[in-house]
């Protein structure tokens, strides 16, 4: 293997990740509020409003409902508005982002669930307000949860990152797709893989190490 | 004028098409410094009573008035500074799992706007108040049940509140364990003066700690007035058989206590309570001799009801009717309190 070679590949892994980790966080931008608003809202939740969690509801479902390939077809004029192009790494942020969001939305909303309905009645009783409720009880008591969910949601973008390779979209799975199969070069299709899986065992273990040093429940 | 009043307070629930009326028509009044009790079985509402003494549940009719002022005419943001002074326990211990000790004592007191260093300050102190100076950085779960529920009683004294709700505060602990979470909560309500209203479904814990004591069931109040009366005089059948169930053996009915009872139906029964100062003479004994007929001790015991010992005995008199009217008149002559237990419980 020649020296292009790798370099193509030390790029790829860089791009992959970059594009993994812009997605998730511009992910979290959007869907972490989404997710509050789901759990507050929901009639269990401490400001219950049927109507706005129905429309949020049903707006997470369709775009979830979506397949990726697609979603990344028909949000291409949009990327093309918002970054000038519609392919190459950065252009790819964009269908990631919004592909992430409400399943991170969801993601949240599950964490935040999980809270005990116990502790938050005894906040109340001190006088806390929803306000103090959310920043101080839910995401506080669900961050281990919420950094699962996390790594998780990595894992995932990362695969769709990869995705994302056979409309140009950069990175290792682009690599993949030009040399792997178009050009039938099955040894670099094989370590574009490889290089993918050792990506997703490093997001996965240093997400749950950090999970486990957070987490004072045993 | 009373630190707790409640008048004509009703609680409806409204399930699908179902109207459940958790409570009706609840009139209380509790005193400053008092340590009162709200007894019942499980489901009698007496949960969703204590929550509407701070609003966590809103009564559906009715007034809580907390020094006077009427919670339902207060807004959101002066509902929240009255709770402040309005503490509560519970169960469960509901304390922060991923904060530690201090922290979570920390936490009504970040809500209320302290500084940091003088609201961490304070914690410590309260944790040597409530005997665990030295779990200050251990987390809920490195604690006992027992542990957890002084943390928590720490964290419900931090905002100095004037009254302390007690939800079920002692039914996740063991029997020791119980007994020393009542002694704290006595202990703060004479030192502090706090007035304290206590849940249970546990006459035990009433007879404990408490000077005066409400019975609900379902949802109405049946019976309300000083402890030491109504042990005595049980007027309302849920009192009389909170009071004899707790007897014999405390909350779940065992096999064993099944066929007590079942035995016990077949005579007439009698109940007599007297003070421990009156068992100097051996009335039963002598009752027994002058009468010629055996009576059957189907229970006895001695508690402390209120800072008084109380014996509490259950008679099975003969069925012939002249003879027990006999006994019962001597047994009055002797200055006992008796009453008859009815056999429809």
């Amino acid at each position: 293997m020649n020296e292009r070679v790798i370099q193509m590949l030390a790029e790829g892994t860089v791009d992959t990740v970059y594009m993994t980790l812009v997605s998730t966080l511009f992910g979290y931008i959007i869907g972490l509020p989404v997710g509050v608003i789901l759990t507050v809202s929901d009639k269990d939740g401490i400001k219950p409003n049927a109507v706005l969690y129905r429309i949020l509801d049903v707006i997470i479902n369709i775009m979830r409902s979506i397949p990726f390939l697609i979603l990344l077809i028909l949000l291409i004029p949009f990327t093309r508005f918002l970054v000038g192009k519609s392919y190459g790494t950065t252009a790819t942020i964009v269908p990631l982002t919004i592909s992430a969001a409400p399943y991170i939305a969801r993601m949240v909303e599950s964490s935040l669930k999980e809270v005990s309905p116990g502790v938050i009645e005894a906040a109340r009783s001190m006088g806390a307000s929803n306000w103090t409720i959310v920043f101080r009880v839910l995401l506080v008591e669900a961050k281990t949860s919420l950094i699962v969910g996390a790594t998780i949601t990595l894992g995932t973008i990362l695969g769709y990152s990869a995705m994302a390779g056979t409309v140009g979209g950069g990175g290792l799975g682009d690599i993949a797709i030009r040399y792997g199969y178009n050009r039938w070069q099955t040894d670099i299709m094989l370590i574009t893989v490889a290089l993918l899986v050792i990506l997703f065992q490093i997001f996965q273990m240093i997400g749950m190490k950090i999970a486990s040093a957070l987490d004072h429940r045993k | 004028m009373s630190v707790i009043e409640v008048k004509h307070l009703s609680k409806t629930f409204q399930q699908k098409d179902l109207k459940v009326d958790a409570l009706s028509d609840i009139n209380l009044s509790i005193e400053k410094g008092d340590i009162y009790g709200i007894i019942g079985m499980s489901g009698a509402g007496k949960s969703t009573l204590v929550r509407c003494l701070n609003f966590l549940e809103r009564p559906s009719d009715g007034q809580v008035l907390i020094d006077g002022q009427d919670l339902g005419a207060l807004d959101e943001k002066q509902l929240r500074a009255q709770r402040m002074k309005i503490a509560m326990i519970f169960q469960n211990f509901n304390l922060l799992m991923q904060k530690n000790a201090v922290d979570n004592i920390i936490f009504p007191l970040q809500i209320q706007g302290k500084p940091r260093k003088e609201a961490r300050q304070r914690a410590k102190e309260l944790l040597e108040t409530v005997g665990l100076a030295d779990k200050a950085k251990s987390y809920p779960s490195q604690l006992s049940g027992g542990q957890q529920q002084r943390v928590a009683i720490a964290r419900a004294l931090a905002c100095d509140p004037s009254i302390l709700l007690c939800d079920e505060a002692t039914s996740a602990l063991d029997p020791q364990t119980t007994e020393s979470i009542l002694n704290l909560l006595k202990e703060i309500n004479e030192k502090m003066g706090i007035t304290i209203v206590i849940i249970t479904h546990q006459m035990s814990v009433i007879q404990k700690i408490c000077n005066r004591v409400a019975i609900i069931e379902n949802g109405h109040l049946v019976e309300h007035g000083n402890v030491v009366d109504i042990f005595n005089h049980p007027k309302s059948r849920a009192a009389r058989e909170l009071i004899l169930r707790d007897a014999t053996g405390g909350g779940t009915a065992s096999f064993g206590e099944n066929a007590q009872v079942d035995e016990i139906r077949e005579g007439q029964k009698l109940r007599i309570v007297y003070s421990a100062n009156s068992a100097f003479e051996p009335v039963i004994a002598n009752m027994i001799l002058q009468f010629g007929h055996p009576v059957n001790i189907l229970r006895a015991n001695t508690k402390n009801v209120g800072g008084v010992a109380k014996g509490d005995m259950l008679l099975q008199l003969p069925d012939d009717r002249e003879l027990r009217f006999k006994m019962e008149d001597y047994l009055k002559e002797k200055g006992l309190e008796i009453e008859e237990v009815d056999d429809d419980e």
